[in-house]
Parts: C-alpha cells; structure tokens; sequence
C-alpha cells in the first residue's frame, strides 16, 4: 500500500457504461503522471447486473489491485428496472451502492446516483457511514444528465463530482471525451462533466483528506490489458493466422486479433468449434503460417485432439488458454488458476508441449513471443496459459517496451535447396521425421516446396512418415520428441535470461512462491512483510513446461520455508513443483482462494503471518490453507 | 523468389508420380472400394496438371484415412473427423495447394459432420471426397450414419433404429458448390467426377460409393448403378438447386431400394469461393500468406503501430 494512493471505483449495472467511462477515468490519471493498474468486476449476463471497475492511482508503481479502496461511485442498475412491464428486479437497483460497502476504506468517499438510489433501501447504511467516517455525497447525476442530454450522460455527471471532490483537473478527461466522440454528443458531455464539477465545488465543503495525487512519467506511457499483449506479442512474433470460437474471457485475445489482422495483410477465422479452431491453426501452420488459436477452459478441452495431432505431427502451434473458474462451465466472468493440470496433461499419450504463465502485462507481451519462437524453433504446440484478471486488467507501460523488431522466421523450414541435397527414400519421400538430430528437431518443408513430399500423420510413422510399428522406429520417434523438451529447457536456461521474476532480497528467510497473474499482488505483500520486519522474497513462475528445475530447487534451497500462492482449490501448482523436484514438500504450505476474486496483498499478507511466522490467526475469508506434508 | 518454386509447374505428369515405390502397399481388404477412390485419383491430378509437390492430400480416420499413404504427394492423415478444418487452412494459407480432403462415411458425416456443414458452406475452394460405404470398416464393422435404417451390427443387435444421413441433399442444403456421386465400380465415371471436381472453383462433394467387401456384403455393388447424365430417364438441369434437389431425393430414396444413381447433381460456377468472399472484404491477402515469410523485402507491421488508441 503506498501512502498516497488513489483507488476509484465506479458501480452500476452492466450496459450501464461502466467499462468505457472507467477506461477513459483511468487513462486521464495516466496522462496526469500517475501509475494505474484497473480491476473489473463483471457478471455473466449483457444488461443489468452488479458490475464495478476498480481504478487504482499513485504517483509509485502499483502492481495489484490494492486492498479495499477508497473512493466510490454508485450509479445504480437503471437495468433492474423494467419500465416497459413496470417490473422491478429485487434490490439490484441498489447493489451498486450497497454491494460495494464492505470494501470501502475508513475514511472514504461515496456519491452516489439519487436519482436512481435510495440508501433508505439499505439497512444500516447511516450506522455504517458514521461507523466508518465515510463522506457520502448525495447527487441527482440522473437528473444532472437529463437536463443538457440524456439520462445515460450520467457516468460523465458521476466523473465531474469524484473530479471536483478529488480536486483533479478536468483537462485529460475532456481531450479523452473528444477523441472518442463528436458533435452534439461531446457538446452535451462536456456540458454535464463541467456543470457537475461546478455544482460541486459550489455546493459542498470537503471534509475530507483524500485528493488525486501527482505523479510525472519521464515517457509517454499507454494503457493496456493482457488480452492486448498477447494479441500483440503474436502480432509481432508473425503471427498472421487466428482460428477460434467465442468463450469468455479468451474472447478478448481473439477480438484483438480479428480487429488487426486484415490490416496486417493476416487472416482470422470464427469456426464452428473448438476442434476446428485447433485444428485449422494446425493445418495453417503446415502449410507454411505462423498460427494460433485458443480458448477458455470448457473449450479448450475440445482442443485436446488437434493438440496431441500437433505433438505427433511434429507441427508448430501456439494456443492460448485464458482460465476462468471451473469446472464445466463454473464462473464463466471470474478468475481461477485451476486449468494449470488440465493445460499440463492434456491429450493422450506421452504428450509433451511447453506451457508459459505469464504474470504482468508486459511478460504477457514477451511470453507469448517466446512461446511462437519455442514452437517454430521445435516444431510443437507451445501454450500461453492465464486468467481472465490478467486477461482484463490494465496497467500502464512505457510506450517504447512495444518498439520491437517483428519476428517473421518461421523456424525449422528447409529451402528447396537444402531439400534436395536431403535424404529421400526410394520412392521420393523426404525424411522429414529423421531419426538423428542434434536437438530433437528434425527440419520440415512445406506443401508446394519440390521434392519435400512426405505423410504427415497422428500415428507413429518413420522417417518419410509412414504408418510404422516398428517397435525400434518407435523408440526413435518418441525419444527425439521428448528430446525436444530438453533442449528447450536448456535453451532457455543457457540462452535467454529466465522467465521466472524474482522480488525481495535474495538472503531472505522466507519465500512465497507463486505462478501467473497472482504475482503482483505477492510481490506488494512482500514488500509490506519486509517492512514490517519479516525476511521475505518471491518467485513469480513463468515455465510451466518444460519446468525450471535448477532455479526452483535454488530458491526452495535458499529458504527455510515458503508459501505457495494460487488460485484454485487443489494446490496445482505446488503439486507440479513437488512432482518435478521430488522434494521440499516439507516446506511448502499452501494458501489457496477461488471464490472467484483474485488474492489482495492484504489477504497474503496475513497467510504468511498466520502459516509462516505464525504471528497472526484470522485468515481472510475466501481464503484457505493446504498444509506443508507432515504438518 | 519463390519458396514454393513446385506451385504451377507446368509439365506432362506420369500417372507413376503419384505412385509411392514399393512401400507401402495398400492395407484394404481384396475387392475394397477404396482402390477405386485411389486409382481415379492418380488419374485425374495428372489430368488437370496438378503435380505431386503441389498437392496436397488430408484424411480422417479409417480406411479412407490410408489413401494418402498410398499416394506420393503431400499428405496430412489427421485424425477421426478433422480434416476438412486442416485442410481448409491449409488451402486459406496458401492458395497455390492443391487441397483434396477426404475420409469415410463415418468420419465426414458422423464424427465430422458439423465441419461437413461448415466447410460447405463456406464454400471452400477444395474437393472432398468422402468413401461412402454404409459401415465402420476399420472398427469392424460398426452401424454408420449412413447405414439403412434395421442394419444389424455389433453395436445395433436389433437393427438402427436411425433414417440414414442423406449425404448428397446434406452437401447441397449445407451450401457445396458442386455435388455428385460415383462409384468404384463405375472407373471411368469417378476419373471424369473427381477430375471435375479438382477443377471446380469452390467446394466440391463427391459421395463415393465403396463397396466393403468384409464387413458390408449387402452393399451396393450387387446392384444397377446409372449414370444419370447417360440415361434419357433421369435428365435434370444440373444448375438449378429445386431441380437438383429433387433429383437427389429421389436417388437418396432409391438408394435403399434398389437402384443407384450416380453422376454430377448440382454445379453452381458462378458462386464465388470462399477466399474470393473474404478478399472482397478485404480479409484475405491476394498473395498467398505462406509466401510472406520468404520475403526478404516484406515489411512487417509492428504492434507499435496499434498504440495510439492506448495512450
């Protein structure tokens, strides 16, 4: 927690616009100077229903979402009502403002929507505001819109009365406005957002502390969500084939690719399932394309047969697994981390394929890269694994960390050339699957080369890829494919720096170790068990597979014991690490969450002191603890 | 510069080219169908100048699978169902291809079926040739989607209870540009179909009757097979959808009866492919997207280009 910290949240129903106003709030602090990282909370339905974007803001780096907040905005759910059949939905109408309480800092601010709220429908709500010293600001934003506009200009009316409460400049928020919309509509807007700001600074005296803080960038930053880097990270890999089927929150990996690849010269397909969308990924990268696709959970399960076709096949491919909670269809709009076996184990047979789980935004950018040059380098599906909060949080970055030299090497591909001087056999079939090679990887042509013919096949075949049983040829086969692994572990190890992100100081007592998106929240409870006098370091794990034995068992070497963060109910991760390393099952103990919400570092913060140091015993609810073996 | 300097190589091909040397020799049972399939193959790609390093042959599963491990072109055996979507990717990758797909009744109607529909009505610049046979040949023996309805096997003890796929009347209604029927016993009628085929300018379903000789003794080829463009009896104008999918009724009624129809139904030229469509929308490279990587000159967009909506 900084001290000076900003965390905004704007509540109503969905369709209410609460996406698009919050994208515009949070970029109008960037601009300002400040750092942003943004949280969004929605449900599995199109209208209505209690949604909220939490806006984080600090002159210093922030890298969760922060615990609690301390500013809110409650528009109301103008979907619970139904005008048409005079039908009123329960309390949604309220949940914008009543739902959000629990989480509200002491201290903290409210306005709220009268025109559409009534906190008299909320029991214990003025206990509660006296209780906790919040300022609640009671403004008719429905009727403030309807006057210059339209009732639906009430987000701007709600964004002029935090801006004048929070003594922010309205300038960002209006250059936003006006690149994003035009005419009457920005005349109107404008209006309100002025008119709003005016009324408050007029009518109300503040009493309280909190104020926009100030910060300055020394570069031009911009504003983006994971889906975004990877989208990005392929488009610049080469990636010029996207195959896939809608399934929340992969969709939005998919969007961004569907949008920028014509204009990239590219091609994207929405096919009719899961099986085709892999499928068709591999039949374009056989055919000479740098391709993904992927899914969610549910679908990717259907994925499973074109994966393992890849396996044997020999064929590159990258796919992408955006984790929701499960199983089956479970929270189809809240996060998990519970597909890591699924992704792991997938698809029958010695399968092997390399997993990567990138925890940031800017690592979602570099992983997926790494992921496209793995498998063309190897000749095998390589997948992004992660979850729908990295999927839709947005952080800033330097605008430079994207200026990058494209990769459009296709990997292991013969010229015609090379292919003539290659072995064939009698009937003119290439060796395209060669026993002997140096790294497992044995070159591949392409459809259309002369003389590169050959039988790509999902059973075990020789070398020109002939169907074979031979129980020799076999051996050969599945040794230089699981070869592949090893060499990529090694390459990774010897030639590129790792991929796993370290945090704390490097002879700290304890670790906490933990794998994806949960990794900025750990490493801001690191940062406050340090100065609160604790010795702790983390681990942020990226390579899933092939797994990073030697760094691992380094940093479970060098402490005496850890905490493993995750997000799902079965402690996955720390199984794979103990089924990898064969050991330190004695040191590692557990603390898991999936209620749906990612872990505050607030909540880990307590899990090490309640399980590590044994300082602290409340563990925050949603939370649980899978003991160290012998505990 | 060309990496894929086979793609309109223009020459007098050998039948031979597309013959593997002496491994492997085909699998299927004496007296499959399937070599009917295999052999109007090898005749028709050199008919229409297509050369083995330009083609490009994916399977299923089965024994329609194995054809192209017998045939000395690029091949993809994929798995149970799944080669249209291989193929069709393939084909969008690089044009140039020539794309065959195939598979059996089982895997293109059964397994496959929702991709059936799909890359028909796409409309798919390719040819599929599915090996209908009525039965599962290389499970043993297995009730099929396109089985008669009673047919007892080891998986149906008192008969299918199932009307049979229509596989033709399902190719038009799902949008194929050109659908026919043939048979292996029928030679010089399936070179000419699948020849027709290949040079079709969109997707082209050919229902290719099989006959299994082990598992399916009651099949088709103990009984009359026409050719309905050479019989004054069945004349119908191949262009026109009502007048195709009436023909086809009939022949998918008769199937089961008796008599079997074979010959080209329905041939739509006009309707242009799906590459064509998605060009015309500004989806689809006109240069083929596989060529691109070879192209020293090629100047790759970057995401930097993307970041101004971000700032």
């Amino acid at each position: 927690m900084t001290d000076n910290e900003l965390i905004w949240r704007i509540a109503g129903g969905s369709g209410d616009g609460i996406d698009s106003t919050s994208q515009n709030f949070a970029k109008a602090l960037m601009r300002s100077g400040l750092n942003v990282f943004t949280h969004r909370h929605y449900p599995s339905r199109i209208r209505g229903g209690h949604t909220y974007v939490e806006i984080r803001a600090a002159e210093d780096e922030v890298k969760s979402r922060g615990d609690g907040y301390n500013c809110l905005l409650a528009l109301g759910d103008s979907f619970a009502r139904n005008p048409q059949e005079n039908a009123y939905y329960g309390n949604e109408e309220t949940k914008p403002l009543s739902e959000n309480l629990d989480e509200l800092r002491e201290g903290g601010i409210i306005v709220y929507d009268s025109g559409l709220l009534d906190t008299e429908e909320i029991p214990d709500f003025e206990e509660r505001v006296e209780e906790n010293d919040w300022h609640v600001f009671d403004i008719d934003l429905r009727g403030m819109a309807k006057e210059h506009g339209r009732e639906v200009m009430r987000n701007t009316a709600g964004v002029g009365v935090t801006a004048a409460l929070l003594d922010m400049d309205l300038d960002h928020i209006e250059d936003l406005m006006a690149d994003a919309m035009g005419g009457d509509i920005l005349e109107q807007n404008l209006q309100i957002l002025q008119d709003a700001y005016d009324y408050t600074k007029e009518e109300y005296e503040f009493e309280h502390d909190l104020r926009v803080p100030t910060g300055d960038h020394e570069e031009e930053q911009v504003l983006l969500s994971g889906s975004n880097a990877i989208a990005y990270g392929a488009l610049d890999e080469g990636c010029r084939f996207i195959s896939g089927y809608p399934m929340t929150p992969w969709t939005d990996v998919f969007t961004i690719m569907s949008q920028n690849l014509p204009k990239f010269g590219g091609i994207s397909e929405q096919v009719e399932d899961e099986i085709a969308a892999a499928a068709l990924a591999v039949g374009a990268s056989h055919a000479g394309v740098k391709a993904m696709s992927g899914s969610s959970g549910g679908g990717f399960a259907l994925m499973s047969e074109p994966l393992g076709l890849a396996e044997m096949t020999e064929t590159p491919v990258v796919l992408v697994e955006a984790m929701r909670a499960g199983p089956s269809t479970g929270m189809p709009t809240k996060p998990e981390q519970g597909d890591l076996e699924h992704v792991l184990y997938t698809s029958q047979g010695d399968s092997n394929r390399v997993v990567f789980a990138p925890g940031t935004v800017d690592e979602a950018y570099d992983q997926t890269r790494m992921a496209f040059k793995m498998a063309y380098e190897y000749q095998l599906p390589a997948i992004v694994i992660f979850d729908q909060k990295l999927s839709g949080e947005n952080t800033n970055l330097d605008a430079s960390f994207f200026d990058r030299e494209p990769n459009p090497d296709p990997g292991s591909v013969m010229t015609e050339d090379e292919i003539a001087e290659a072995a064939h056999d009698a009937s003119g079939k290439f060796h395209r699957f060669q026993h002997e090679t140096d790294d497992g990887v044995s070159p591949r042509s392409l459809p259309g080369q002369k003389g590169g013919r050959y039988l790509a096949t999902g059973n075990e075949h020789n070398p020109p890829g002939h169907i074979s049983e031979d129980p020799e040829n076999r051996v050969y086969q599945m040794d230089r494919r699981m070869q592949k692994l090893e060499s990529i572990r090694t390459e990774l190890d010897e030639e590129h720096e790792t991929q796993q992100t370290y945090h704390g100081p490097d002879d700290a007592e304890y670790g906490i170790i933990t794998w994806g998106s949960q990794q900025g929240a750990v490493e801001e409870a690191v940062d406050r068990l340090n100065d609160a006098g604790h010795s702790v370091k983390s681990i942020g794990v990226s390579d899933m597979m092939p797994f990073p034995e030697a760094e691992m068992t380094e940093f479970l070497e060098s402490v005496d014991e850890a905490l493993v963060v995750e997000m799902n109910a079965t402690a996955q991760f720390r199984g794979l690490t103990q089924k990898e390393l064969g050991l330190y099952g004695d040191k590692m103990t557990s603390l898991l969450k999936y209620n749906g919400n990612p872990f505050e570092p607030g909540e880990i913060v307590q899990g090490f002191e309640a399980e590590i140091d044994d300082s602290a015993t409340d563990l925050a609810t949603g939370t649980r603890v899978e003991p160290a073996a012998g505990d | 510069m060309s990496a894929f300097n086979a793609i309109g190589d223009e020459r007098d091909i050998d039948r031979d080219e597309y013959t593997p040397g002496l491994e492997p020799q085909p699998t299927w049972c004496p007296g499959c169908g399937d070599f009917g399939v295999l052999k109007a193959l090898k005749q028709a790609l050199p008919e229409v100048g297509r050369t083995p390093d330009e083609t490009l042959v994916c399977t299923g599963i089965g024994c329609s699978g194995k054809l192209n491990s017998y045939l000395d072109t690029y091949g993809f055996h994929t798995i149970h169902g799944r080669s249209l979507p291989v193929a069709r990717a393939a084909k969008l990758a690089n044009p140039g291809v020539e794309v065959i797909a195939a598979g059996g009744d089982g895997d293109g109607y059964g397994i496959g079926g929702n991709h059936f529909m799909h890359t028909a009505r796409e409309n798919h610049d390719m040819t599929y040739i599915v090996f209908n046979n009525e039965i599962f040949g290389l499970t043993k023996g297995q009730t099929s989607p396109t089985s008669p309805k009673g047919h007892k096997s080891k998986t149906q003890p008192s008969g299918s209870a199932k009307t049979p796929i229509r596989p033709l009347s399902l190719g038009l209604t799902s949008g194929a540009s050109y659908v026919a029927r043939t048979a292996a016993v029928n030679p010089n009628q399936a070179k000419e179909i699948i020849t027709e085929a290949i040079e079709h300018d969109g997707f082209a379903h050919i229902d290719f009757l099989t006959q299994c000789p082990t598992w399916n003794k009651d099949a088709k080829q103990y009984v009359p097979y026409v050719d309905i463009q050479d019989s004054d009896d069945y004349d119908h104008d191949v262009t026109d959808r009502r007048e195709a999918a009436e023909m086809m009724h009939e022949t998918e009624d008769l199937l089961y009866e008796g008599t079997v129809l074979t010959g080209r139904y329905y041939v739509d030229d006009d309707r242009p492919s799906y590459q064509e469509e998605k060009q015309a929308i500004g989806e689809m490279p006109e240069e083929p997207l596989a060529e691109r990587y070879f192209d020293d000159d090629y100047e790759w967009e970057r995401s930097a280009d993307l970041l101004d909506r971000h700032k």
